[in-house]
């Protein structure tokens, strides 16, 4: 990868390996199919009903996704479920429509990159919610590179660290980019 | 962000919260988000100078937390929605 840049007269650029660009594009869609909400399945309008409802009252229980959708109050249940039930389907939606304009603007093969100011503000967002997600599927903390080092050679999870860490890296070179 | 959470002091809310009482949006140390990252966030979303962004993330880093904007309840929860929006870990709270 050649890290991004900033584009005389706004706008970033960069390049990616055709690896680089597959790799996203699965990790963003994974991220797509957890904040897609579940209402999306509903068989019916009872059910879509039912699930919204349900949906958008508590705090996710899976730990992925309460850290991507997280409580609007804390220690205040009752204010949080209000907060939740007006927020939470639009935060989904914004994710997932940042997740998809990454997606539209990554090239199938890799290759040059070139985006537009808000374009970039959608890789920044989508970018983040893949680190949020793998970060807290990992459970890295402070410390992430001695977690990493910490692992046997044949751990498995070293391949998903090494994700992790450049997964950092690209979010960095955007960030300075943007500057 | 990247060094150990300093241990968080949890801001003190009362029983009954007092109307006159300003709101403030809170954000809270996390391990993943990047500390450039945090201060841009701060500088994009509410327009601060880069030297006040810095602070602001500075102080999340070290102690755990920061108040990053005071004001009506209703501004704190469009903040709180905004900053999830970018990934980041921030609540509504009554000063």
């Amino acid at each position: 990868m050649e890290p991004f840049r900033s584009v005389r007269g706004g706008g970033v650029r960069a390049i990616l390996a055709a690896s680089e660009a597959e790799l996203l594009r699965s990790l963003v869609g994974q991220v797509m199919d957890l904040i897609e909400p579940d209402a999306a399945k509903a068989q019916d309008l009872d059910e879509l009903e039912a699930i919204l409802q349900a949906d958008a009252a508590e705090t996710p229980t899976d730990p992925v996704l309460a850290r991507l959708l997280p409580d609007g109050y804390r220690d205040d249940p009752a204010s949080s479920t209000e907060f939740r039930k007006y927020t939470e389907l639009s935060l989904r939606a914004s994710k997932h429509e940042s997740a998809q304009a990454m997606l539209d603007s990554l090239p199938e093969q890799g290759g040059k990159i070139q985006l537009t100011p808000e374009q970039a503000q959608a890789w920044l967002k989508a970018l983040n919610d893949v680190r949020l997600a793998l970060g807290t599927k990992l459970g890295v903390a402070e410390d992430f590179e001695q977690q990493w080092d910490g692992l046997a050679p044949k751990d498995p999870r070293r391949t998903a660290f090494e994700v992790y860490a450049w997964l950092g890296a690209v979010q960095e070179s955007l960030v300075r980019a943007l500057w | 962000m990247s060094v150990a959470p300093a241990e968080v002091d949890l801001p003190h809310i009362e029983d009954r919260p007092t109307p006159d009482k300003p709101w403030v949006t809170i954000v809270w140390n996390d391990p993943i988000n990047l500390m450039s990252y945090v201060t841009y966030v701060f500088q994009h979303v509410f327009g601060y100078p880069k030297k006040k962004a810095e602070k602001l993330m500075l102080d999340v880093h070290h102690k755990g937390r920061a108040v990053v904007a005071t004001g009506a309840r209703e501004a704190m929860e469009h903040n709180v929605e905004v900053l999830h929006g970018y990934g980041l870990w921030a609540t509504v709270h009554q000063d």
